[in-house]
This record gives structure tokens, sequence and C-alpha cells, in this order.
């Protein structure tokens, strides 16, 4: 297949191999989950269990609240022994409505909904139900609810669906071993997801140091001539959705629009592998595969995670940490989030738990920026990160604005870069937080003043409606000759 | 074990930074700095550590009047490159005070007064050598015939430290540089293609053997240099092309329309800063531009401002005037010519669809 060469990246120390030759093991069930109401993009799921309550596997506890949410379910059968606040794997270290079940030992399932038969034969809308009901977010990271992007098909016309095994993020392995390790489900969810999608085509992008993954995938792929295993180069930020739509199809996602906009929807290829697992056996996202990596953890591993699995669980199941590591990491190193502490969740988008030493993350206090213009070389959004980082020191929102701050994508490559250790990111970031807010203030202030005109709109009308009944009552009157009264002007 | 979220990521860095930049710059100009040494001897030597140690000392007191730490600022390498940068464009025999006096104006004058590192406009090794020119034409321009260490007729080290004390009439010693003697030799009315005759042959220009400025004669070790830098991708290309590819255009073709009255393209090529200028001054980081597009552009500028001046002005080399022109312009480059942002025309309005929904 014909690849498109996508804009700048870099090539930072993938460190794969720590744990990349780890297979898949299932973590022992916990003595406790905590499961946080919000694991996803969008509104917090709303509890439907009490505290006391006996749950089965596979169970609902909390059922999402508007369209773009999604539930919660029992990742094992037990009882709830709280439902409060926890802290909730987030930097700021902040506490989130947590849902606290203890396991009895059992892993006794509930009653799952029917496998469908043949989910070729149903309706794409079925299927994107069946998705929804099962708690799927995006599994790559973004934890958006994957129902939602598989009703994309009712709104475009889309030509491809791109499974993303690029796994561009230094460290994590998570994705690369289920597609060697269940490369079939993989397939098979994709195939599904493509029949909800309505896309004809499939298309499966890997970068090109996963062989083996590709190997496996090809494989899996053979029976089905609208599927195509794709190396793709190794690229820091190659799975970014934009970029990576781009090195597939040659198309460029115009500025604000998504890629479905052009014919493309890019799903990870474990949320396809839910899929399959949710509808071919009904079950719901219960837990997930993630890499435990870093120096700082003494036996680096690829674990099965039931759901609300505390990080401290994890972390010692590979051998604790050795050392004292300078930072932990929830996902990959370039666009995770920092962990306040190792007594956390495992959620939904966690797709890795790093222990970074001081070595691995080379902090620097930073330097003044010397304009070396590497920031602008290697930026694949075709920014230019030294000048947006200028304004937005200065406070010069509306310039950074205009400077394209809001259409970069945080992959981290501009700071990894930058000679004199400038936290660019971290602007962008901070500038990206104030702008969205100072735009939902305007749009608060514009919607105020539209119902405001809108009122005083039907309040002239019924003036104006009085004023013309009150003329006619008067021309009536003058007709029939009586005196006029004066009266009718109320 | 004591957890810090006090910053979004990404938790990893490439392994390079500012000194590892500034270090590599330094070795890309060792080989011509010891041949020249080697070719100029001790006076040369002398004003080279003195041009170091006055610019490293100036940055020293300008942090210190502003009551800032002295120790980072040093360590970051930038006055060692200023002051290597000015010693090699100074005449190899200057006394001692010329590189003082360019020290102040390349360190306080041109870098603190404006903000310090990273903030200046104008390249301050350039500012330096400007000023000493137009300030002191006469001992900026006394350059003298290669006198290697050790070989008969090179001063001695007490000599060479009364060179460098200016106790020596440098008159005596003194021999144009083959840009300023076809100039001269113009202004007498003597062909340029006469004077060329008389000018280094071209095997000597290359290797060095003829007098000039202390870093600029050897142009095959500056361009070993600039390669370096090239492979190690501590610059790119697009400056260096732009400036040699200009220069080498405007001079063959001129040359090919009137070779009395212009000098070939590879003369210019080979001849003064054209190496030094392309390689290491014009790809001075802080004041050229930041993008691949506007480094062309600018390397363009420089090219032909070069040889413009080199060929109408009264100055025989004119590198160092051309890249401060050019600095000037620097920020409109980069507020003018930009990469194109994913998903947005040149203009900046998102694309037009490719296809309909
Ligand atoms: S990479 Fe850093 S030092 Fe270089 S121009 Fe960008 S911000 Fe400045
Ligand atoms: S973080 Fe933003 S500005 Fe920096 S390289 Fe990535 S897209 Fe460009």
């Amino acid at each position: 297949m014909k690849l498109f060469a996508i804009r700048g990246g870099i090539h930072p120390d993938y460190r794969k191999e720590l744990s990349a030759e780890r297979p898949i093991v299932a973590l022992p069930m916990p003595g406790r989950l905590y499961l946080p109401l919000q694991q996803h993009a969008g509104a917090a799921a709303l509890p439907l269990v009490e505290v006391g309550d006996l749950v089965k596997k596979g169970q609902i506890l909390a059922r999402p609240q508007g369209v773009i949410s999604a539930p919660v379910h029992a990742p094992t059968s037990g009882r709830i022994v709280d439902i409060a606040e926890y802290s909730a794997p987030h930097p700021s270290g902040l506490s989130q409505p947590t849902i606290v079940l203890e396991p009895d030992g059992k892993d006794e399932w509930a009653s799952l909904p029917a496998p469908l038969a043949d989910p070729f034969a149903v309706p794409g809308k079925e299927i994107s139900d069946r998705v929804g009901a099962a708690g799927i977010v995006g599994l790559g990271g973004a934890a958006f609810p994957s129902a939602v992007k598989l009703t994309l098909g009712t709104r475009n016309k889309l030509e491809t669906l791109l499974l993303n095994g690029a796994e561009c993020e230094p460290y994590l392995t998570c994705d690369d071993r289920v597609m060697r390790e269940y490369a079939d489900e993989v397939i098979d969810g994709a195939r599904i997801m493509a029949h909800a999608l309505g896309t004809p085509k499939i298309v499966v992008a890997i970068e090109q140091n996963k062989p083996a993954a590709v190997d496996k995938m090809t494989q899996a792929a053979k029976a089905f001539p609208n599927v195509e295993v794709v190396s793709v180069p190794v690229q820091y930020p190659m799975g970014s959705e934009k970029h990576l739509t781009q090195a597939i199809t040659g198309l460029e996602t115009p500025a604000r629009k998504l890629t479905a906009d052009i014919g493309v929807v890019v799903h990870n290829v474990a949320t396809a592998r839910a899929v399959h697992h949710a509808i071919r056996f009904g079950r719901p996202l219960l837990s997930r595969v993630i890499a435990v990596s870093g120096a700082g953890i003494a036996q680096p591993k690829n674990i099965d995670v039931p759901l609300g699995a505390l990080v401290s669980e994890v972390v010692a199941f590979c051998g604790g940490l050795v050392g004292s590591p300078k930072r932990l990491v929830s996902g990959g190193p370039m666009m995770g989030q920092p962990l306040p502490s190792l007594d956390v969740p495992v959620v939904k988008g966690t797709s890795g738990i790093l222990a970074l030493t001081e070595a691995e993350v080379n902090e620097r206090p930073s330097s003044p920026c010397i304009r070396c213009g590497t920031c602008v070389t290697i930026c694949p959004c075709g920014l230019v990160p030294v000048e947006m980082a200028s304004f937005i020191r200065k406070e010069k929102l509306e310039e950074a604005a205009k400077s394209g701050v809001m259409d970069c994508v945080s992959c981290g490559s501009c700071s990894y870069i930058c000679p004199s250790h400038i936290p660019l990111v971290h602007y962008f970031n901070y500038a990206k937080g104030r702008l969205n807010a100072l735009d939902r203030e305007k749009r608060k202030n514009d919607q105020t003043k539209t119902l405001a005109e809108a009122r005083n709109a039907r309040l002239e009308k019924l003036a104006e409606a009085k004023r013309v009944a009150a003329a006619a009552a008067a021309a009536r009157k003058a007709q029939s000759e009586t005196p006029a009264e004066g009266k009718a002007s109320t | 074990m004591i957890l810090s979220t006090d910053k979004s990521g990404p938790f990893g860095h490439a392994p390079n930074s500012v000194q590892k930049t500034m270090t590599l710059v330094l070795v890309a100009l060792l080989p011509a700095t010891l041949f020249n040494i080697w070719l100029f001897g001790w006076p040369a030597l002398f004003m080279f550590l003195f041009s170091i140690a006055s610019c490293v000392g100036i940055e020293a007191l300008c942090m210190w009047g502003q009551g800032k730490p002295i120790q980072p600022v040093i360590a970051d390498g930038s006055a060692v490159l200023t002051g290597w940068l000015m010693a090699m464009s100074l005449p190899p025999w200057a006394p001692w005070w010329i590189p003082l006096i360019g020290a102040i104006c390349a360190i306080w004058l041109a870098k603190h007064l404006y903000g310090g590192l990273g903030q200046n406009v104008f390249n301050p090794a350039m500012i330096a050598r400007v000023a000493l020119l137009v300030s002191f034409p006469v001992q900026m321009t006394l350059f003298v015939a290669p006198k290697p260490l050790f070989s008969d007729g090179a001063p001695g080290f007490a000599e060479s430290l009364s060179i460098f004390f200016g106790l020596v009439d440098m008159d005596t010693l003194s021999s144009a540089s083959a840009m300023g003697f076809i100039k001269t030799e113009l202004s007498r009315g003597i062909t340029v293609s006469a004077s060329m005759a008389q000018t280094p042959n071209l095997m000597d220009t290359l290797f060095g053997f003829h007098p000039g400025s202390f870093g600029e004669t050897s142009q095959v070790l500056v361009l070993a240099g600039g390669l370096f830098l090239l492979a190690r991708r501590v610059i790119s290309w697009h400056i260096p092309v732009a400036v040699l590819g200009t220069i080498l255009v405007l001079g063959t073709l001129f040359n090919a329309i009137n070779p009395d009255r212009f000098a070939s393209g590879l003369f210019h090529l080979t001849a003064g800063a054209s190496m030094l200028g392309a390689f290491f001054i014009a790809t001075d980081y802080v004041t050229s531009p930041v993008s691949k597009q506007g480094q062309i552009v600018f390397g363009i500028g420089v090219g032909f401002l070069t040889w413009v001046i080199r060929t109408f002005a009264g100055y025989p080399e004119g590198m160092a005037f051309a890249v401060l022109l050019m600095n000037s312009v620097t920020p409109i480059i980069d507020s003018k010519i930009r990469p194109r942002t994913f998903g947005r025309t040149r203009k900046g309005e998102p694309l037009e669809m490719t296809r309909k929904p």
C-alpha cells in the first residue's frame, strides 16, 4: 500500500524492549476494586446500586447520563462496600465519586445479553447500542465512548475504518501484545465495527517496530479481502488520529473537523477486541490490558487488570518499585498523566503505568530559548511553538490563539526536543484550558444575551399586538359613535 | 517516594542541551583554529585566548551587574562561542585592546542590553567586528603573511608578547588580504582579472596559506567544520546552501558579463569570510529565522548583500554587514514566513473539504 509522508515528528528512545516480550498475564483479583463513575470522556455515570448490595460479575453498577457517557459494570462478583469520594487517577489528586466493590472470590457471572448470532445481519444501530451498553470506550487512552464513534456512519459517508495499532508512545506494549496474542479477536471486532459504520474497507496500521504484531495480524486478516494490514514508519506521533489518517489515505483533515468528515473513522485495536467480546459473548468491558514498565519497575509486564484495581496492587504484582522513581505516569511518557500516588485505580483509559527514574525523565531546569528552531521543524501540526510559548508567557492568549495554539495536539514532541528544556506543552495546555474557559464564558454570555433579546422581542410583539387591538377597539368605538374613553390603551 | 505532578508531560527528553550544542560548534571550529594558531604563531594564540577571556569576563560582569547568578550563564558556553567567533574574524596579530573593545560591543552592547541570551537581535560577534572595523579601519585591515610557529622569521614568545601588547610597528609586517588587494587595485584602475593573477593560487586559498583574518583563511578546514555541524544536525543545510549558492551564482553571472570588473564566483566562494559566515555566523540560532523556509530567504539575503557590499561598497568584506542587515529583518521573516498549519491553508483558513460528507 502506498503510504503518505507526515510532517515533522521525533524518534524518542522507545524502550519497548523492557516489556515487549512479556506475554499478557492476569492480575490476581485484588481485595477491593475502586470504580470511579467517570472513567470516560463526557458525563459521569449515575450509580444504580447501594452500599451493601451483592452484585454479580458483569452486572451494571452505574448507568450513563446523556449521549456522551458510559456505564460502569462489576468486574467480578462481590459486595458494594462504599460509594464515596476516592482519589482519582488524575494529576490534580482530586477525588471523584467511586463505587467500591469487595470481591467475594466466586467470580459469578450475572446473566448477560445474548450474543448476536450473526452481527452482520443486524442494523448498525444495534451494534453501537450494544457497544454503548457494554461500557466500551476508546482504549488507546482518550476514553471517548466508542458507541458514539460507531454512529458516525449515519451522518457521513464513510470509506475506511482505520484500526490504530501504531502504539507510537515509548514504553507502551499493551496493543502490541493484544495484536500478537488475540489477532483473531481484534480482526473480528474490527469487522463488526466496520459493519456498524458501513465502511467497506478496514486498514490496520502498525508501526514497523512491531514486526511480530504485523505478522500475526496479517495472518488473521488473510481470510478477509477488505481488511489490509499496513506497517507504517516509526515516527512519533504516528498514532495521532489525523496524522495516521493522512499517512494512510493522504487526506488532510481540515482544521476543526473530524476524520469522519473525510470518510475515515479511527479506533484502537484493543477497543476492537472489546467490541468482539461485547457482541460475540455479551460481555461488558470489565478489564483491560496495560503495560507496566520503566526502569523504576522491578519486573515490567503486560497485565490484564480488572478495572478498579489499585496501581499499588499492579506495581506489587510486578515486583514493586526499584530505587525511588522520579515520576509515576499513567499512559505513555509523551502524553500520559503524572499520577499523584499509587493509591489510585486503573481505569478504562489507563494504557500503561510507568515508573520512570531520574535518568529516564532527564528533567532539567529550563534555560532561555536559543531560537534554535527545532521545535518548528518537528511540530507535526506545522505550528511555531517558540512563538506561541512567548505569547503565552506574556499572557497574550489572543495572539497565541491566532498563532494556532488550539490546533496543537499536545503531542509533546516540541518539549521533548527543546535543548533549553522549556516545558512548551505545559504552556500550551495552560493556554488551551484558559481559552476554552473564556470561550465557554463568552458563549454563556451570548446565550444570555440571545435569551434576553428573545424575551424583549416577545414582549415587544405582545405590546404591539395590544396596541393593534386597542387601535382596532378604538376604531370600532369611533364607528359606533360612542365617545372615546381613553382607557383602551392598556 | 515523592511523586511530583507539577508539570505535564512529556516525561522524557532527548539527550540534548544548549551546552552540548555549543560544545559541538566549538569542536567544529577547532581544526581551523588550531591550523591558524600554527599559521600565525604566538601573537595569534594570545589574541585568540584573550578574545574568549574578554567575552567570558564581560558576560560575568554583566550578570554580576544585574545581580544574577553567574555560573549557569557562563556554563552554557555561548560567551565562549561569541569570543571564539569574534577572534576568528579579527586580524591574527591584533593588539589586546581590539578584542577587549570587541568583547564589550559583543557581550554588553549587542547581547545584554537586549536582554541576554536568546533576546539579542544582532549577531554579537558581527556587531563587534563591524564596530571595530568602522572605528579602527587601519588596525582591522592589518593582515600579516603566514609565519608558521617555529618557522624562520616567526616571532618568538617574547616578541609575540610585544606584538600582542601593541608595541611593534605593524606597518612593516602588514600584507593585504586577497579581497582587500583586489579592491585597492581596482581603485587604482587595475582590472580585477589582472589583479586576480597576483592573488594566492586556489590551492593556497583553499588550504589557508595566505593573509587574512585569524579564522577565515583555511576554507577547507572551515568547510570541514561546517559539514561536521551538518552531520551532527546542529545546523541544517538551508542557510549555508542559500548563502553560498547565492554568492556563487551572482559571482559567476557577473564575472561572465564583465571579468575585468567582477571577481569570479569561485573566488568569492573561497575568499574571506564566505565559508565561516555561511556555516558559523549566518547560522547563529538566536539571530536567524526559526523556520526552514525563513532560513532560505535569510540565506539568500545574506549571500546577495555580501556580494553587493564586496563588489560595490567601500569595504572589501561584506559578510558581517550582510549578516547584521538580515538579522534586522529576521523578526519580519519569522512573522511572515512560517510553516503551513495542519488542516489549514497558508492563510490560516481551515482547508476546503476534499470530500463532501
Ligand atoms: S526548541 Fe526550544 S530553544 Fe529551540 S526554538 Fe524551540 S523553544 Fe526555543
Ligand atoms: S505539542 Fe503541539 S506545538 Fe508541540 S509539537 Fe506537538 S502539536 Fe506541535
